[in-house]
């Protein structure tokens, strides 16, 4: 028990706390400051009686209110979608081609597919939609499977080259390597090719002979000059965007075990439980068709 | 007090009750007043034409359009450093008053001085003077008192209503807002601001009132440092009212001094102290104290200013029969010159700024997810995000170009054209393609510096923006 008495005559009383012989004033609090003290206590207890609060073994008190902020949220989800329903109808209705004419509903649809685009797309495509080795840039103007807005809203819909949709785009290239359709040799001589037309450096003599093999084996797909072929997904070779890389290794990896690169058909026709309807699927191209490349 | 007392550090407060006093210094509280609760009330009803696009109000915090406007003047988010310098010319002004005139601000213009003492008055009207109420406070309860303490609390209520009810004025078109208040449409955060600014007056002003002065106020600890004896301030002069009646000395036979003990400036001090102690925190210098003195040395026949505004410096010249400095002397001082100098220039500087601020203005949010796109053909394209300001009232044609290095072009986004039409008053964000063709410096250098320009094709008025251009080294 401490001492709050103070030895000094005529002085107020210590809180009985002592540090190297220095004793401190019992100093009461103001009054008002008491009672709100008690106050808040008060009202903390009602608090937890009325909020989810104390925590239990499985989850916490409900609460007399039941109140609860995954409700909240819900309600708030709930309220925008309704808000938005009627816009939401028109962009699952509307000819994509013509969307540019109605202000309103090219921004929303541009704002929602920002939002899908982020959920769902991202992963591969990047949150900048600038693509990684194997997953194309969207922002550029290279387009494997074509740009315009409709031939995006497909590719969505259907995906590359996956067994959900019958209609994805689908297009394979032989292992020329693997499969030993060519030498180590000649893909080498393709390789010097490829670089030629990309505009790179090359050996001239053998860039002149693979240009013989190029136009044997790969000029029908990728086109005599290496333009590229959009409907048979076939990229350009001739120019400066490469989806896997266009150094002389890479090119020659990726003419000896060829590629293949896939999309899943994002429709909730393919895919009932996580796919996308119909408005989303328009929005997100309308989206990615404004990012700075669409045709 | 027994020696078995032991006292406690613990003090209730005393109620006060200041008595009625008329006088100079009353009389300038009394117009103070009346102009200061006049310019809060009134300053919102003041309209302003402006034009069809911009509200009529001369004065007018829109915070969901996030503009301030006053008169002539209006001020968007990112020019908020006219409010900052409007606030350091209130500090100054603050040292400067301070410095030469003491708490002069805390005695005649401070919100809680002024409604403190319009809550004195109303309670001085509804239960009569000093000793009424002191005979009302410590009376027991009866039908009188309530009645009069009912009175008191709904006109209270009622100056209270009317305080936090002109504070929503500020942030919204008084007379729609005012006609939705009485019909309850308008939006519930103004009538929860009213409740709550209604609460804090009646409680600051009416019942706390020299406690928000003494407890909350940090000016008081400030005013210490703002003071020194050049200040003018008010005291007592000792040395003219001492011995005072009824004290020791004159009981014993001494002469007295002026002071009669007549309690006149204790009963009128509206912060319940004695102003014979001393300068002391609690005293706001309203001169009250100076009026009552005066009434009474009239009175006794004797010259006034027993209680008078001074500063410390006269009181040993005074001591020794000597005469008091002019008071413009003790005002023009190193110190005061310099806090006047400082206000002039930081008020000059925002005044210069007011007018060289352009009527357009951009600012640019490189884009830099990712840093640059190639393109097929080799050209390195960068994004930006654009702000498009334009203030006139009017809709204008912005022309954006660049400028730094001949290579790069611009193209903006959504439109064949290089120009964009901004709405009157509005800021619009605009994404634009900046590109530099394969081969060229910008596109194979880490960094190019250039400028975006704008350009208003209605009078060519021009503004630009520094940024920087990503080239491949970039990527390395």
């Amino acid at each position: 028990m401490s001492d709050n008495s103070n030895p000094n005559e005529n002085e107020p009383e210590t809180t009985g706390h002592e540090w190297d012989g220095i004793r401190e004033y019992n100093n009461p609090l103001p009054r008002w400051w008491v009672w709100i003290f008690y106050a808040t206590i008060i009202w903390g207890l009602g608090y937890t009686i009325a909020y989810p609060a104390w925590p239990l073994i499985e989850r916490a008190t409900p609460g007399l209110l039941g109140f609860s902020t995954r409700a909240q949220v819900a309600e708030d989800i709930a309220a925008v979608e309704e808000a938005n329903a009627a816009l939401k109808a028109q962009l699952a209705e509307v000819d994509l081609t013509t969307l540019g004419e109605n202000e309103d509903l090219a921004s929303f649809a541009v704002n929602a597919g920002a939002s899908v685009y982020l959920a769902n797309c991202s992963q591969c495509h990047g949150s900048g939609a600038a693509g990684a080795v194997g997953f194309p840039n969207l922002l550029d103007d290279a387009w494997l499977w074509g740009g315009t807005i409709d031939e995006i809203a497909y590719t969505v819909t259907h995906g590359i080259r996956n067994e959900q949709s019958f209609d994805a785009h689908w297009s394979e290239m032989p292992a020329f390597g693997r499969d030993e359709i060519l030498s180590d040799g000649e893909i080498g001589q393709v390789v010097q090719h490829v670089l030629a037309i990309s505009g790179q450096e090359h050996d001239a003599a053998a860039a002149e002979a693979g240009s013989v093999l190029y136009l044997d084996q790969c000029a029908s797909c990728h086109m005599d000059d290496g333009g590229g072929d959009m409907v048979l997904g076939a990229p350009a070779l001739n120019d400066a965007i490469w989806l896997y890389g266009g150094d002389a290794d890479t090119i020659t990896e990726s003419i000896y075990y060829s590629r293949f690169g896939v999309m899943p058909a994002w429709s909730e026709e393919f895919r009932p439980s996580s796919g996308l309807d119909q408005a989303e699927i328009n929005a997100v191209a309308a989206y990615v068709h404004q990012l700075g490349g669409g045709q | 007090m027994s020696q078995s007392e032991t006292p406690q550090l613990y003090a209730a407060r005393e109620p006060v009750f200041p008595r009625k006093v008329s006088g100079f210094f009353r009389s300038m509280k009394w117009q103070i007043m009346v102009v200061t609760l006049g310019i809060y009330y009134i300053t919102p009803w003041i309209r302003w034409d402006r034009g069809p696009d911009l509200p009529d109000q001369a004065v007018l915090l829109d915070m969901a359009g996030r503009r301030f406007f006053f008169f002539w003047i209006d001020i968007w988010p990112h020019e908020f450093y006219f409010v900052a310098g409007l606030l350091i010319m209130a500090g100054l002004g603050l040292f400067l008053f301070t410095s030469a005139l003491g708490r002069v601000w805390c005695g005649y213009a401070c919100p809680q001085t002024v409604w403190t003492d319009l809550f004195i008055a109303t309670e001085r009207w509804i239960e009569g003077d000093r000793n009424a109420r002191v005979r009302l406070w410590k009376q027991k309860w009866d039908l009188r008192k309530i009645r009069l303490r009912l009175t008191k609390a709904v006109v209270w209520a009622l100056i209270g209503l009317a305080t936090g009810g002109a504070w929503v004025f500020y942030f919204a078109d008084a007379p729609t807002l005012a006609v939705d208040l009485v019909t309850g449409q308008a939006h519930p955060i103004a009538y929860t601001t009213i409740a709550i600014l209604t609460f804090t007056t009646v409680f600051m002003g009416g019942i706390a009132r020299e406690q928000v002065c003494i407890y909350a106020c940090p000016w008081p600890r400030i005013q210490a440092a703002m003071m020194d004896e050049d200040t003018i301030t008010i005291g007592y002069r000792d040395w003219r009212g001492e011995p005072r009646k009824h004290s020791a000395e004159v009981k014993a036979g001494a002469e007295m001094g002026d002071c009669i003990d007549c309690m006149a400036c204790v009963n009128v001090c509206p912060m319940g102290i004695d102003i014979r102690k001393g300068q002391q925190l609690e005293c706001i210098t309203c001169g009250l104290c100076i009026d009552a003195c005066d009434d009474i040395m009239a009175k006794i026949g004797k010259p006034r200013g027993l209680i008078d505004y001074y500063a410390l410096r006269d009181e040993a010249e005074e001591r020794a029969g000597g005469h008091p400095k002019k008071i413009w002397k003790h005002v023009f001082r190193p110190r005061t010159i310099l806090y006047t100098s400082l206000w002039t220039l930081v008020g000059a500087a925002l005044i210069v700024a007011l007018f060289i601020r352009p009527e357009i203005d951009l600012t640019v949010a490189p884009v830099r997810n990712p840093i640059f796109t190639t393109m097929s053909d080799g050209t390195i394209r960068n994004t930006y995000d654009i702000r498009l300001r334009n203030k006139h009232g009017d809709a204008r044609p912005f022309r954006v170009t660049v400028s730094g290095d001949p290579a790069l072009r611009v193209q903006l986004e959504g439109t064949i054209y290089d120009s964009v039409e901004i709405p009157a008053n509005e800021a619009l964000r605009q994404r634009v393609y900046v590109s530099a063709p394969p081969g060229s410096d910008p596109a194979l250098l880490a960094r190019t510096d250039f400028r975006f320009w704008i350009t208003d094709l209605t009078n060519n008025d021009r503004a630009f923006a520094e940024t920087h251009f990503n080239g491949r080294e970039a990527d390395r």
